[in-house]
């Protein structure tokens, strides 16, 4: 099953992304070992070099390290893997806050509407 | 190392000029997708470097090997007209690959014969058309070549079958050597590519990477080729 990704971004940018979320999700744990390069080019269907460049910007960053000889293993760091949950959910935070301002929502209001739709309240959703 | 490199390329029919003045160089490791509308050049230059046709001007390095037996035997070529005798069985035209060619896998070649389930007994004018496509296919993807040129290999083939064919050729490549793809379904490969050569009468008009072309443009290869190429 090829991965979802779309032709309008740069592939290695959302092979990141992807591998981003697999250990933040705990899909991968850490000091998993990932698969090879060639191993994932073919899962997802891309050009071995787009992976390769996308794994070494992830090691880059430091959430994978590279052991010369047996391959690539996550990152045994988990404060690491929790501040880049947290960056990742600041950025969805954000996101959607443009999108209520945008629709007229005000500051105030948005935490009594997510709380309505946590509860389970969400009758009420629609008379704001 | 450079594996093919195209100097001052020309080639001229008569008073038409096909292609003017190509020069390019492709290294080892990438699929390369080679695009352009109908009558651009694309098959004249992959007819250039395989040696079927000689250039009026310029040259062909392949390894550093001009043109001739030597840059034959690193090349693997899918044609986009069949050249195989219709009236062998698929079994016996593997063998007469094996023979001819010293780094062909008849081993590669049963296994993806029957991964796509055709049947090697039978005789190859009695498959359908995208069936005998893919047997063309297997057969090039099936040779341990530095270059395989493949002209238009995805055109008669259901989209399922595609997306094995393109596995099978992402799998199938030794990490050193280059695929030359040319194609119009550009949507179903860009993926797969790492970079790509826009002809535009007869002129090279982009060599870059795709990745590279998406985040200037921050839109698909399909959406810029349209730009590109709009009628």
């Amino acid at each position: 099953m090829p991965w979802n990704l779309d032709s309008d971004r740069p592939i290695f940018i959302q092979i990141i992304e992807k591998i981003q979320m697999d250990i933040i999700s705990g899909q991968y744990a850490p000091g998993d070992k990932l698969p090879s390069v060639r191993e994932l080019a073919q899962e997802a269907s891309v050009n071995p070099n787009t992976m390769q460049k996308a794994l070494s910007e992830l090691e880059r960053t430091g959430l994978v390290y590279s052991q010369r000889t047996s391959g690539r293993y996550i990152t045994e760091d988990t404060a690491m893997i929790a501040e880049l949950k947290s960056t990742l959910a600041k950025d969805i935070v954000t996101q959607f806050l443009d999108k209520m301002f945008r629709l007229g929502i005000p500051e105030e209001e948005v935490i009594p509407f997510i709380s309505k739709i946590i509860e389970g309240d969400d009758h009420d959703t629609v008379r704001m | 190392m450079t594996l093919l490199e195209c100097k001052n390329l020309t080639k001229k029919y008569g008073k038409h000029t096909a292609l003017n003045d190509i020069s390019l160089q492709i290294d080892g490791g990438h699929i390369i997708g080679l695009l352009g509308p109908n009558g651009s050049g694309k098959t004249t230059l992959i007819k250039l470097i395989t040696g079927l046709l000689c250039p009026t001007a310029g040259s062909v390095y392949v390894k550093e090997e001009p043109i001739g037996p030597a840059s034959k035997n690193l090349i693997s070529y899918l044609p986009d007209h069949s050249y195989l005798n219709g009236n062998l069985k698929v079994r016996e035209i593997i063998d007469f690959f094996a023979d001819f060619y010293e780094d062909f896998d008849s081993l590669r070649a049963y296994d993806m014969m029957a991964k796509l389930q055709i049947n090697p007994c039978q005789k190859l004018k009695t498959l359908s058309k995208g069936a005998q496509e893919k047997v063309q296919l297997i057969l090039v993807m099936s040779r341990h070549a530095s270059l395989y040129i493949l002209d238009e290999p995805l055109a008669g083939v259901d989209p399922a079958a595609r997306d094995y064919i393109l596995d099978t050729i992402l799998s199938n490549y030794d990490e050193d050597s280059s695929i030359l793809i040319s194609t119009h379904l550009i949507s179903d490969i860009e993926n797969i590519l790492d970079g790509v050569i826009f002809i535009k009468d007869g002129l090279l008009h982009t060599h870059a990477l795709v990745d590279e072309l998406r985040e200037q443009d921050r839109k698909s290869i399909d959406t810029i080729f349209r730009e590109v190429f709009k009628c």
